[in-house]
């Protein structure tokens, strides 16, 4: 039995639904984003149906995590965040949920690939742009000039500024990327070694093996945590690039 | 009962008081922002400093081809990226939003 580690084929891309989705090469991240935003539908569709005043569990989470995410858009962008809720409640949401999927064993998990990261994060500072354009007209690139500069630091310090600013879509979407793709390589790579000691060293393997497992256990609970640590960075960041892009300064 | 709501007003500062002095009241809600787990600032730091790096030494080498510099803009705008990691990361952790000091170089 050939037992090598392949600890990236879990994040290989195939086409999925048979025929029909080869044919559009429609793949398994695309058919996983399709369930990830079915289950958010779901979950306020079906936890909003009993408009209970006494919320029951589904009606609580649902109210939990719109809640939570209304308080964040006005915490950190202040009273125009309101503005911006919309958005940021899909951004979070489909990033918890997009995470948290991918925990379930034999799920596909979608941010763990740097298109879909980067695309979102390429959206969030896009649009954080046109918003500032929008707001302040061409008084927006008086960012990249910090107040009390002396003049004869600022082509120096506008260049660091401008990279400074163009670095925004690659530490977000890469700390996304990179904490999703690790934590899935660890668990692959515990898994794997329960597999190898179980094929070569017999009985003894077996025994040995429940060490990786009970790792791999307990990784589950922290990549739990780094699942929705990592969504609520990720909405954060998009926040306070918002409210710079609103605030100036 | 004329004084219901001035009793109910003391009652209700006894009450805090004595939760205080259980220690049942959490010292109140821990903002976020301004007090982030060192575990977030840490994920955090690392990657704003490399991230400005890697945008820097783009530009330097991109800047290089097009104006048949090489190699001296990658040198120079892998240092200024440098810089803007410097200036990422003490966004971070530097003074917040209020006083916002950009004096404070």
């Amino acid at each position: 039995m050939a037992t090598t580690i392949d600890v990236m084929g879990q994040f290989r891309l195939a086409t999925a639904l048979g025929p029909v989705g080869a044919s559009v090469n429609f793949t398994n991240s695309n058919l996983t984003m399709v369930v990830v935003c079915v289950l958010i539908l779901a979950l306020l569709h079906l936890g909003m149906a009993p408009r209970a005043v006494v919320p029951g569990r589904l009606q609580a989470a649902a109210e939990m995590l719109y809640g939570f995410v209304h308080r964040m858009c006005i915490d950190q962008i202040g009273e125009e965040g309101k503005a911006f809720f919309p958005f940021i409640f899909t951004l979070f949401s489909f990033i918890l949920f997009g995470n948290l999927f991918g925990l379930i064993p034999y799920q596909f998990t979608i941010t763990s690939h740097l298109a879909i990261t980067g695309a979102l994060a390429l959206f969030v500072v896009g649009l954080a742009t046109v918003v500032g354009l929008r707001i302040h007209g061409m008084h927006f690139f008086s960012y990249f000039l910090p107040k009390g500069l002396p003049i004869v630091l600022a082509p120096l310090i506008v260049v660091v500024e401008v990279i400074s600013y163009l670095s925004r879509p690659v530490s977000l979407s890469f700390r996304l990327f990179a904490n999703m793709m690790a934590g899935h390589v660890v668990f692959e790579v515990f898994a794997s070694f329960m597999v190898v000691m179980a094929a070569s060293l017999g009985i003894v393997g077996y025994v040995m093996a429940v060490a990786p497992f009970a790792l791999d256990v307990a990784m589950t609970g922290f990549e739990l945590l780094v699942a929705a640590l990592q969504a609520y960075v990720f909405a954060v960041l998009a926040c306070m690039y918002l409210h710079d892009a609103v605030h100036l300064h | 009962m004329t004084d219901a709501p001035d009793e109910s007003a003391e009652f209700d500062r006894r009450l805090a008081e004595a939760r205080q002095r259980q220690g049942l009241e959490k010292p109140a809600a821990p903002d976020p922002k301004a007090n982030p787990s060192l575990l977030g600032i840490g994920l955090r730091v690392g990657v704003e400093m490399a991230a400005a790096m890697v945008v820097g030494a783009f530009l330097g080498y991109w800047l290089d081809r097009v104006l048949h510099t090489k190699p001296f803009l990658l040198i120079v705008f892998l240092l200024l990226g440098g810089a803007a990691g410097v200036r990422n990361v003490w966004r971070v952790v530097g003074p917040k939003r209020p006083g916002r000091g950009m004096d404070g170089a």
